[in-house]
């Protein structure tokens, strides 16, 4: 196995994946494994597919129209295109964070109740103590506990997406992926959430799609470089970035184009 | 002619027409003003000699009695127990309409049932008015066994057929500015499509549905032809199964014939309905504003 | 996965949306379908040709066409300029804010006033104020205000869909303000302009009660067309509520209905044609 060094089960693997929008091809087979509790981010020029092939994992892609997705994604090495999958369930357990924060416009409280009461009928002593321990384990507990009931889009743009993170945290996922989670963000805001990736991968898997590759640097175990919708190259992060394999990937993490 | 006579005159027609469309821009004010003064100083006569009190809550009507008695409230409760009923049928209907529209229908289904909804919107009311009179009264009075079919109930039904295309139109564009994020965060938590538009778009286009709604509650309140062929015009109390009189039909049923106190009454419930139109267009304002907020 | 109730109520939700959009296209199916089986057996030419008239027990509609026509003909001569114009005026002209923000409301105001009140005021004004008695004149007049609205929004929408650059262009090579408007502003907004008149048009077929108390109940075809304005005149929506509802005659009601439907249903289609074009060119 070409990243496999340690004896782990992988908890996402991808096999051939190739995905297009219409006739164009926006993933030409890829092949990944993605080992629990670790940070993997994906790195590579815009354009070159990196945050569509995160969106296949939890089949967001599902929800535009025209794409074709052939290959094979496995999750606990079920095949997550199988019919007897439940795509709630599955977007359950691999839960995700935009680029952009995306509260919805209600209360604090009610954003971070709102996949839990999807999910079950939780008692309000249950959802108290879920969105204590969410909002903390976003970091962002001390900043809101008095004010949950006030609207979420009230909160600073660095607040709001470690509230989505939390929100995310609320339905028990294994995984989390992020897309880009700090691009639309300031650079207090991004320390922020980057200290709290490192605290997330003890619970959680976490895959994160980056345009800053110091970020990759800082934050990541695992990193996979993208060009044109092909994985170039995927491994230690500390290898990637100081012994690439590929003379691309050399080439990028130099700064010489993207 | 001199470049500075062409100038004289270019500057001239400038002059005029900026004037001209300043005209053109004041219709809308004075026409609302002008119609505003109208509606006071031919309603308020008959108010302050009837007495405000006498007319708002008097309880008979008996406009060509030889001592008549113009009370009003049973119009003013038929016309807002109307327009409740026809919001409680037709708000459900046209919202989850919109919702379809907006959300579930397939493209396919989009176009014919958006196309329904523009030509219910222009169907003319007398039209609602002769299939209410000829089709629906007659269906009424055998359903529930009545003599006459022509009642406050028929006309709710009427109306709360004429509010859908406000509701529906005016809810499909709130439900389409819903920004897709929302709807993304909510699917990736593991939400159904429908847990999503039921749990999120709509609670988010709440204050454009609500103007749908406030704005289908206008329309109801002021509708006379259709309610005019249906309701049965007799001025009691409201019931729902007996012949009732709206505000609307009030006057018009009167109007051709009346004189002297009995026509200043009827200019004075037109008023009345004329202040209820005004609170309401303040209330859509209002809810439109707050809305705006919101978003920001 | 999925509990039951979850699974439920995800069926229900799109069961009930459904439901309703079936329900809406049902009625509007049933009324229009219901109204063209009752009025097109009725709808024959000596009905469309002759003028009623109950010595010689004849019935026809001939004079509601008409004066429909008229007051359509009357209405847009007069609000065209006036609600092109005040769209003109908010989106080139006024800077004020305030002044902005009190047109637009005055003029959702008017939107809103139902014709029962506008058939009111029309005759105080038109009928009484101004001597015009009720008329076809009286009639279109309160049409006017009735119909500004929709000519006005739709104009200030089609205007303020012309570039900025195409305003820049035209200023910068010395036009003036009005030649700017005449020249570059109202030919980009025509198909608008057009969508406005349409549906004024729609407005002005089916409104009754406004044009009861201002345009009158007659039905006499007049010999000129000063006679035509000057005297009372039923449109076909009027003439249909008083063949229903005062006269009794109902196959003459479903006739004209049905006749109104046809109409409404152009309209539509031509609105939805005009609209599809401007859409194109965009």
């Amino acid at each position: 196995m070409e990243n496999g060094m340690e004896n782990v089960t992988p908890i996402i693997q991808t096999r051939n994946l190739v995905l297009h929008y219409g006739s164009f091809q926006a993933l030409k087979g890829i092949d990944m494994d993605i080992l629990p509790q670790e940070v993997t981010a994906f790195i590579g020029p815009s354009g070159c597919g990196k945050s569509t092939f995160l969106k296949t994992l939890n089949r967001m892609q599902d929800l535009i129209p025209n794409v074709r997705i052939d290959g094979k994604v496995t999750f606990h090495g079920r095949d997550i295109f199988d019919k007897e999958v439940d795509v709630t369930w599955l977007r359950q357990k691999i839960g995700m964070v935009f680029q952009k924060p995306n509260p919805f416009p209600m209360s604090i409280y009610d954003n971070i109740a709102y996949g839990p009461r999807l999910h079950g009928h939780p008692s309000r002593a249950q959802l108290d103590e879920i969105v204590e321990r969410t909002l903390r384990g976003a970091a962002l507990w001390d900043e809101v506990k008095d004010r949950l009931k006030k609207s979420a889009l009230g909160l600073s743009g660095g607040q709001q997406q470690r509230m989505c993170i939390a929100r995310a945290m609320a339905v028990n996922p294994e995984v989390i992926l992020m897309d880009e989670p700090t691009s639309a963000l300031d650079p207090a805001s991004t320390m922020k959430i980057e200290e709290l990736m490192t605290e997330l991968k003890k619970e959680y898997t976490v895959v994160i799609v980056t345009h800053n590759m110091q970020q990759a640097a800082r934050i990541s175990d695992k990193c996979a470089f993208f060009l044109v919708g092909e994985l170039i190259e995927m491994g230690p992060t500390e290898d990637v970035f100081s012994r690439p394999k590929d003379k691309r990937t050399e080439d990028y993490i130099t700064g010489r184009f993207g | 002619m001199s470049v500075k006579n062409i100038m004289r005159i270019k500057n001239a027609i400038e002059k005029v027409m900026n004037a001209v469309f300043f005209v053109c821009g004041m219709i809308a004010i004075a026409s609302v003003v002008l119609i505003t003064i109208y509606m006071l100083l031919s309603g308020l006569p008959a108010i302050v000699e009837i007495g405000p009190i006498n007319f708002l809550f008097g309880t008979v009507w008996k406009s060509t009695a030889k001592e008549p008695s113009f009370g009003i409230l049973p119009f003013i409760l038929t016309s807002l127990w109307g327009t409740a009923g026809a919001a409680l049928i037709g708000v459900p209907i046209g919202l989850l309409t919109a919702v379809f529209l907006s959300k579930v229908a397939p493209k396919k289904l989009a176009v014919p049932v958006s196309a329904a909804v523009e030509l219910l919107a222009g169907i003319p009311s007398v039209v609602y008015g002769l299939v209410g009179m000829l089709v629906l009264v007659p269906a009424v009075a055998q359903a529930f066994d009545l003599a006459n079919g022509a009642s406050l109930f028929s006309a709710i039904l009427v109306l709360s057929i004429m509010i859908l295309p406000s509701i529906i139109s005016v809810s499909v564009t709130a439900l389409n500015a819903v920004p897709p994020e929302y709807e993304e965060a909510s699917l990736a938590l593991g939400a159904t499509k429908s847990e999503t538009y039921f749990k999120v778009s709509v609670p988010a286009a709440r204050s454009g549905i609500a103007a749908g709604v406030v704005l289908g509650i206008g329309r109801a309140i002021g509708e006379a032809m259709a309610v005019m062929m249906v309701a049965g015009n007799v001025a009691t109390m409201p019931e729902l199964f007996k012949s009732v009189t709206f505000l609307t039909t009030a006057v018009a049923k009167e109007m051709s014939y009346a004189s002297g106190l009995q026509r200043q009454a009827l200019f004075s419930i037109a008023l009345v309905l004329f202040i209820f139109i005004m609170i309401i267009n303040g209330v859509l304002n209002f809810v439109l504003k707050g809305g705006n907020k919101n978003e920001k | 996965m999925k509990s039951k109730s979850r699974a439920f109520w995800d069926v229900f939700r799109n069961g009930i949306v459904y439901v309703a959009a079936a329900v809406t296209m049902l009625l509007l199916v049933g009324i229009i379908g219901y109204v063209l089986i009752k009025g097109i057996p009725e709808l024959s030419w000596s009905l469309i040709s002759s003028v009623p008239s109950v010595i010689r027990g004849v019935e026809g509609i001939l004079p509601y066409i008409l004066n429909t026509v008229y007051i359509i003909l009357l209405s847009l001569l007069i609000v065209l300029p006036l609600g092109v114009g005040a769209a003109i005026y908010l989106t080139e002209y006024a800077q004020n804010k305030k002044l902005i923000r009190i047109i637009e409301f005055t003029t959702e105001t008017l939107a809103g006033i139902p014709s029962i009140i506008y058939g009111l005021v029309g005759m105080l004004i038109f009928c009484q104020r101004l001597g015009f008695q009720s008329s076809l004149l009286a009639g279109s007049c309160t049409l006017v205000i009735m119909t500004l609205p929709t000519i006005i929004r739709t104009t200030q929408e089609s205007l303020k869909a012309v570039p900025e650059s195409y305003r820049e262009g035209a200023l910068g090579l010395g036009a003036t303000k009005w030649r700017m408007i005449r020249t570059i502003i109202l030919p980009c907004s025509a198909d608008g302009i057009l969508t406005g008149c349409i549906l004024a048009i729609g407005r002005i077929v089916g409104e009754s009660a406004a044009l009861l108390f201002t345009a009158g109940a007659g039905k006499v075809v007049a010999d000129n067309i000063i006679e035509a304005y000057t005297r009372s005149g039923a449109t076909l929506s009027v003439g249909l509520y008083l063949s229903a509802f005062e006269e009794g005659n109902f196959d003459v009601a479903w006739a004209i209905a049905a006749l109104l439907l046809i109409m409404v249903l152009l309209i539509n289609s031509a609105a939805r044609i005009v609209r599809a074009k401007a859409a194109k060119k965009q």
